[in-house]
């Protein structure tokens, strides 16, 4: 019974930040198409941007924190500035195959930015110092209030978001932007706007959910690939574009992998997750909630 | 998506443009220069990101320097050639045979992983260039030697086996668990890695000797980011200490240690929390771990260990990792070595004379086991030799606090370690 609870709680809060970080990943591809296989490496650079300010400035958690989602922010709107959209904009490469070009250059944008914080803050794991210290017994499970908190912020900044898209115009022009980009054109409104607003917001998130997992877990830049191969397949199994079918698979896979690591061994911990991702791409290769 | 592919001369341009970035950033290979006649090229290959590893080519070269400013080796200038390995064992038989074929060196230093030093191994033995470690554990590398001599002679193993480390844990953990807590019960916890294999054997063997009960044996694998489940294991075994052997990972158990306030202390091998640098690392979460060392910041193990360390740090800024302390005192014997040898750089008479080798360098006295040994050329431990340390993170600081006459503290454990508690 107790490990039921622990299992519980554990769960939800890891659930809860995959679902942070797989949102602003399916929401770029919902609304641009873009797979961006850097967002591994832009969550890394703000959990060490955030520990460096920590022990060399010597700042608070808040401020820390503050930086951290600052450099995440800022690293993420670069990416598009200067990786993304000049090669949607360029015609040198034909239409059909920019896709495929995207994909590459975030790719090797992702390990440049791997290799830059390897070599300059080493590769040795770092952790953000939490917000909030001390447990909390929870039915007599002793849990980190670090863990209430993470679980706490992921929910806000999804909420955020939520009302953001569904309550507001410059959202709905986002959504409309997902559903059919020539159409919103011709509502008047400027398309490239519409991307910079979502990769603002997509920085924002991924900035975000990389703080919270360097309070919670810890990453290093060895960290980079594994976290988007996770982004990636939570929002492959959600059903690509689907936010809400991403945020389904996070807790998914988030449970699917607690359950995995406590009932049979940390070590198999990421398998069955994978299996049940090959699983659906036989029986529903569009993913639980996909468009297409 | 069209199937067929047309390679503009521009988008091919682009792509080799991003390769090239990648690549530029991906090798920093770092080659000093050298303009003396006919010098003693050491090759260093190291994981220069990692914090253990960035201190090998460092303290290698605060060797050479301060030997030749002392005139070098019967006026040979030492040279250091620094490979990164990128802590690939891969690219490190590629730095090896690069190392040889391409840069002539006499020796190489290399590494601190196990996995990495088996790797070169049969490569010291097929270019039969001479190989020191400097921070390895693997008793498989010595087991090896004993295996294959002839071949293999050109390896040393200059840094403690998984075996000594263990006994000299539990030589620690009699003084200062059993005598001083009175401590009866342990579970062994440690990443699943070449070094840890003969570790966790010789735990098991020594803990019961000394009066601890083992209740569990848990190897975790190095990818582990959340380590919930596995203390959660441990506590509901009550075990009085975990017995830790850990090198990989160091920095995530720790932080989730403290934020989860696990109460049952952490004694054992941890090589990340022999750094200086972390306590910054873990923000303070290492407060109470303990671990076992070869050296330690204050800690005049001989004469030359804090002239050392503060050389060090003079020049690079922050203290030697413990294969910074080894690496640096290889160079001097291997410098002792060329001079033993009459000046030569024949490997065969190199081997000769390292197994020869009598120095008292930063960690203490440096003696090799003989050819005849069922593990040639690793390294004595015990009295007279090279006992150990055994350490903790008080307040910021390493403190040491065994064996007693070295020691500058007392044991002292965070509010939420319940010492006791489980009888």
């Amino acid at each position: 019974m107790m490990q039921f609870w622990q299992i519980l709680i554990d769960g939800f809060a890891i659930s809860s930040l995959y679902a942070l970080g797989a949102t602003g990943f399916a929401l770029i591809f919902g609304v641009s198409g873009v797979l961006n296989l850097s967002h591994g490496a832009l969550m890394v650079a703000a959990v060490v941007a955030a520990w460096a300010a920590g022990s060399d400035l010597h700042v608070g958690p808040w401020t820390g924190a503050a930086i951290g989602v600052g450099v995440g922010f800022i690293a993420t709107v670069l990416t598009y500035f200067a990786i993304v959209r000049p090669l949607q904009e360029t015609r040198k490469i034909r239409e059909e195959e920019k896709e495929i070009f995207i994909l590459t250059a975030t790719l090797l944008w992702g390990i440049m930015i791997q290799e830059l914080i390897a070599s300059l803050y080493t590769n040795n794991a770092k952790t953000v110092e939490p917000i909030v210290a001390g447990v909390v017994w929870i039915a007599g499970v002793r849990t980190p209030a670090n863990e209430i908190f993470t679980a706490v912020v992921c929910w806000l900044a999804i909420g955020l978001l939520w009302l953001l898209v569904n309550r507001t115009r410059a959202g709905k022009a986002l959504l409309a932007a997902s559903m059919n980009p020539r159409g919103v054109t011709l509502l008047g409104i400027e398309l490239s706007h519409v991307y910079i607003a979502v990769w603002a917001i997509y920085g924002v998130l991924v900035g975000t959910a990389g703080v919270l997992l360097g309070m919670f877990l810890g990453v290093s830049s060895y960290s980079v690939g594994p976290l988007t191969a996770s982004a990636f397949s939570i929002v492959v199994l959600g059903g690509l574009g689907s936010v809400s079918g991403a945020l389904i698979a996070a807790y998914v896979v988030g449970y699917l992998e607690t359950v995995t690591a406590y009932l049979i061994s940390p070590a198999y911990r990421t398998i069955p997750a994978l299996l049940l991702l090959v699983a659906v791409m036989y029986v529903r290769p569009r993913g639980l909630l996909g468009r297409r | 998506m069209t199937k067929r592919k047309r390679e503009t001369a521009s988008t091919a341009a682009l792509l080799s443009a991003l390769a090239a970035g990648a690549a530029v950033l991906a090798l920093p290979l770092l080659v000093t220069p050298g303009h003396a006649a006919d010098p003693i090229k050491i090759g260093a290959i190291a994981e220069v990101q990692a914090v253990v590893g960035s201190s090998i080519p460092q303290a290698a070269q605060l060797a050479a320097d301060e030997i030749n400013a002392a005139g070098g080796v019967d006026g040979r200038k030492i040279e250091i050639i620094t490979y990164d390995n990128h802590s690939s064992a891969a690219e490190s038989v590629r730095a090896f045979q690069r190392a040889v074929t391409q840069d002539h060196v006499n020796a190489v230093i290399a590494s601190y992983v196990s996995e990495v030093v088996l790797a070169l191994e049969p490569w010291s033995g097929r270019l039969k260039t001479v190989l020191v470690t400097p921070g390895a554990a693997s008793d498989v590398i010595t087991q090896n030697i004993g295996k294959d001599y002839d071949h293999l002679k050109y390896t040393f193993h200059g840094y403690l086996t998984s075996t000594s480390l263990a006994r000299l844990v539990c030589a620690a953990a009699k003084d200062l668990l059993v005598d001083g807590l009175h401590m009866k019960t342990a579970v062994i916890t440690s990443e699943d890695a070449a070094w840890t294999t003969p570790l966790d054997a010789s735990y098991e063997k020594c803990l019961p000797e000394i009066g601890i009960k083992v209740l569990d044996h848990i190897r975790f694998s190095p990818d582990t980011t959340d380590f919930t489940p596995i203390f959660n294991k441990i506590e509901g075994l009550k075990p009085d200490v975990m017995i830790t052997g850990v090198s990989h990972v160091g920095v995530q158990p720790t932080v989730q240690w403290k934020q989860q306030e696990v109460p049952i202390p952490m004694f054992g091998v941890a090589s990340q929390a022999t750094n200086s640098s972390f306590w910054a690392d873990t923000n303070g979460a290492t407060e109470g771990v303990l671990y076992q060392g070869v050296s330690g910041p204050d800690v005049a193990v001989t004469p030359k260990t804090l002239p050392f360390v503060n050389a060090f740090k003079a020049k690079f800024g922050n203290f030697p990792s413990y294969a910074g302390y080894t690496s640096y005192d290889e160079v001097y014997y291997i410098a002792e070595a060329i001079k033993r040898a009459g000046g030569s750089t024949d490997s065969d008479k190199l081997v000769e004379a390292l197994e020869k080798t009598d120095y008292v360098g930063t960690i203490g006295r440096v003696q090799f086991t003989g050819k005849d040994s069922p593990t040639p050329h690793a390294l004595k431990i015990g009295a007279g030799a090279i006992t150990g340390l055994m350490l903790q993170w008080q307040d910021g600081k390493q403190i040491n606090l065994w064996p007693a006459d070295a020691a500058n503290g007392k044991v002292k454990f965070p509010k939420f370690i319940k010492v006791g508690a489980n009888p």
